[in-house]
């Protein structure tokens, strides 16, 4: 004998109307064969049987209101009932653990712990090391070339990187040395190439897709999240991207509001990404090769206002910088700020008008928003007590949101002032010279917000 | 389009026809018990079964190489099922258990198998369609040979990434066959009041790629159309379209009552198109196999399918600590 049980049909259905039989007792009926119809509280459902057999009771009237999901409602008997058994019932039946308290009790990790890569390695340029001057333009492209010699899963795809050099030239060279096939030029497509690329590394290959700007990446942000970020997770461990994604991120100069996005909180968000936002060559292109090597997807966020600028960078062979480790910039006693990409240079700036007014400021700058060097910070609020974050992005649930409430959490005791955020004005970016230079954060405002929290 | 008729019947031989009968058979008993099992509330969240299109994936794995791989969307227990990924391991996943493709942390949506060259199972419409693409170029980096199966829906064949990846398909000439399974039905928007252009195998036209109608509720009539495409995709000439006209018996997910077609048109199907009456007419028209020998198939069967259910229902919860694994890779 099987019995039939009321069907739930629907993810949140407890209990619905047996409105209609369509068999009756001594009726055989074939799988797939409609035997009821139920109400719910949002439509009338057929019901179909799963088993064959001969009805031999309806244990429900017809008509039944509030018949609870589970319960039985008809036996079959008869050919077939041997072969397909109706499942057990006991898991459904008995009481499931609370997940929601055992996640708190037993298996839930510090928020501070999430899912975060162990960081690797130093980031210290060795004493006596020779260093060679080069545009941050020049340390992207040495990166992708040396790592693309190294193996040739590595390749480079995107608009106008291939026999055009690169819209902003990062690119140049490229295509000669390595050929089309690994430096691909794509259509206008960046939501069919970013997802081409995700499934390109799903297959093993080492994506290096490069948008024009990340301002264009936005219309790829499903892959990005939905492909690269959670398949890992999705597949139980079995598909990997180990890809990276990259090109300018922020404010160029006189763009106006759509093409001058920062999207550091946007993609730092994301559980499954990793995040990296350099400020000078030396990181962008340890920090580019430490990705193109890491076997997760990397969102790598470029400035485009730094591209030209030149810097000293250590002329050693195969120059990597550890992934999740912050890197102080400049040491100081008084106050604590926390920065990120380009504003590292206004924060450098600001602390040198500082020192002149006697007020000596520590230069955190983070080089991976995710996994966030928050201890890093932590530490540094210890000795200075105060905190400054700045970034060029808005400040609603912003990367300066982030820190200081990982350090109002985790270091409250050590604070002698409210910590305080430099960012952009919340409005969106604005074309007029005058309207721009007002909504971005500047020397000035670091400076005046440091002198806020050191009350001077 | 060749009608549902059996012409093709002479083109498969006695093992080909028993083994889509089998296969297919295996799909629509296996959908049957996972929709009894959310009917029991043993499996949560949306569930959206194959019942119906059984012939599409068994006729186009038919027309595969080992290694060839497969993607589709969330309608993909059939698509697992014939690559042959395993039902207690599809079903575990349906439950939600550690005993599941991917340890249940997917769910009916998102499964996954390396071995089965099968990369999912995806959530976000037309989504696959650039994923497969991508796995296409990997076959052409590496000049392998393999060709990379992209499916997705009538729905789907909307999306616009859908022919940004046509585009970059034809333009490389990417070793991938793209199936569009029009069931007519995108959730409940019929293709009529959402397409300006219902014949999709056109849809390739504007790219280069030559697209064919194909009774997809005829096995044999599907992997015939397939081998054209695949060999096609392998020699390197390139993407090809194939609309597959087949139809889904139940709702869009299990919540979906259908209202939005006649119970008479969904009967009709039933009746008089079913893929599997189709195989089974030919095999014993054929001579092949009798009343008897096919009802030993089907008991066979119900036990493999009965086997998974009881898998799924001892297979444990994951562990605790499957919370936080398998974000990230260390490096």
């Amino acid at each position: 004998m099987t019995q039939i049980l009321m069907p739930a049909l629907s993810p949140t259905m407890e209990e619905g109307n047996l409105a209609k039989w369509l068999v009756k007792v001594g009726d055989r009926i074939e799988p797939g064969q409609v035997i009821a119809e139920i109400e719910t509280d949002k439509a009338t459902m057929e019901v179909e049987a799963v088993d064959e057999g001969t009805v031999t009771e309806l244990l429900v009237e017809e008509g039944a209101q509030g018949v609870k999901v589970n319960t039985p409602i008809a036996v079959l008997g008869g050919e077939g009932e041997a072969a397909a058994p109706a499942p057990k019932q006991e898991a459904k039946q008995a009481p499931r653990p609370d997940m929601k308290e055992e996640r708190v009790k037993t298996a839930r990790p510090e928020p501070s712990k999430l899912s975060t890569p162990t960081p690797q390695g130093d980031t210290e340029i060795p004493a006596g090391t020779q260093m060679i001057k080069i545009t941050l333009r020049d340390a992207l492209r040495d990166a992708m070339a040396e790592e693309m010699r190294r193996d040739d899963r590595v390749f480079l795809m995107g608009e106008e990187v291939a026999e055009y050099q690169g819209a902003y030239k990062v690119s140049r060279g490229l295509l000669e040395e390595f050929g089309p096939m690994r430096v691909v030029d794509t259509p206008i497509t960046e939501h069919g190439f970013a997802g081409l690329g995700v499934g390109a590394a799903m297959a093993g290959l080492k994506p290096i897709v490069e948008f024009m700007t990340w301002n264009f990446g936005m219309q790829a942000i499903d892959h990005i999240i939905n492909s690269a970020a959670k398949t890992l997770y999705m597949s139980g461990g079995q598909i990997k991207s180990s890809i990276v994604f990259r090109g300018p991120n922020g404010a160029a100069s006189r763009v106006a509001a759509q093409h001058s996005q920062d999207y550091s909180s946007w993609y730092s968000h994301i559980p499954g990404l990793i995040v990296i936002a350099p400020y000078d060559a030396a990181d962008a292109k340890g920090l580019l090769k430490a990705a193109i090597r890491n076997p997760n997807p990397v969102v790598f966020l470029e400035h485009e206002m730094l591209y030209g600028v030149e810097y000293e960078i250590p002329d050693v062979e195969d120059w990597i910088v550890p992934i999740g480790k912050a890197k102080v910039r400049r040491v100081g006693a008084d106050v604590t700020i926390s920065t990120h990409s380009r504003m590292v240079g206004h924060a450098l700036k600001a602390a040198e008008q500082l020192a002149e007014q006697g007020i000596d400021a520590e230069v955190i700058d983070l080089r991976t928003l995710r996994p966030l060097d928050i201890a890093t910070v932590i530490e540094s609020v210890k000795k200075t007590n105060r905190l400054v974050t700045v970034e060029e992005g808005w400040g609603q649930s912003g990367v300066g949101a982030e820190v200081c409430a990982r350090v109002t959490n985790e270091a409250f005791d050590y604070l002698d002032a409210p910590p305080t955020r430099v960012h952009q004005v919340d409005a969106p970016l604005a074309y007029a010279a005058n309207l721009e230079a007002l909504a971005l954060p500047n020397v000035d405002h670091i400076v005046d917000a440091v002198k806020a929290v050191t009350y001077r | 389009m060749a009608k549902a008729n059996g012409k093709h019947a002479a083109e498969a031989t006695k093992d080909e026809l028993l083994q889509y009968y089998r296969d297919m058979l295996l799909i629509r008993r296996f959908e049957e018990r996972a929709g009894q099992l959310y009917g029991m509330g043993l499996i949560g969240g949306f569930c959206h079964l194959y019942i119906g299109q059984e012939a599409v994936v068994v006729g186009m794995q038919a027309a595969l190489k080992d290694g060839d791989q497969v993607i589709t969307a969330y309608r993909d227990h059939g698509h697992m099922l014939a690559a042959g990924m395993t039902a207690n391991g599809v079903m575990a996943e349906l439950t939600g258990r550690s005993g599941g493709y991917s340890k249940g942390k997917g769910g009916s949506m998102h499964m996954f198998s390396i071995e089965k060259a099968f990369y999912g199972g995806h959530g976000i419409v037309g989504a696959q369609v650039s994923l497969g693409t991508g796995l296409a170029f990997a076959n052409k980096y590496r000049s392998d040979g393999k060709v990379c199966l992209t499916y997705f829906g009538d729905g789907a064949a909307n999306q616009g990434q859908v022919y940004e990846s046509f585009n970059m398909a034809a333009l490389w000439k990417l070793p991938v066959v793209y199936i569009i399974e029009n069931n007519q039905y995108a959730m409940g928007t019929s293709i009529q009041r959402s397409s300006s252009e219902t014949h999709l195998y056109k849809r390739g036209i504007s790219f280069n790629i030559p697209g064919e109608e194909v009774d997809g509720m005829d096995v044999v009539a599907v992997r015939e159309a397939g081998k054209r495409a695949v060999e096609r995709a392998r020699a390197g000439e390139g993407p090809y379209l194939l609309e597959m006209k087949t139809y889904r018996y139940r709702g869009h997910s299990m919540s979906d009552p259908a209202k939005y077609r006649t119970k008479e048109e969904v009967d009709e199907k039933k009746a008089k198109h079913d893929p599997i009456e189709l195989v089974k007419k030919m095999l014993i028209d054929a001579g092949h196999a009798d009343e008897a020998a096919l009802k030993e198939i089907d008991r066979e069967i119900r036990t493999v399918v009965s086997d998974s259910a009881t898998f799924a229902q001892e297979s444990p919860e994951p562990d605790p600590s499957e919370l936080m694994t398998d974000i990230y890779i260390d490096a």
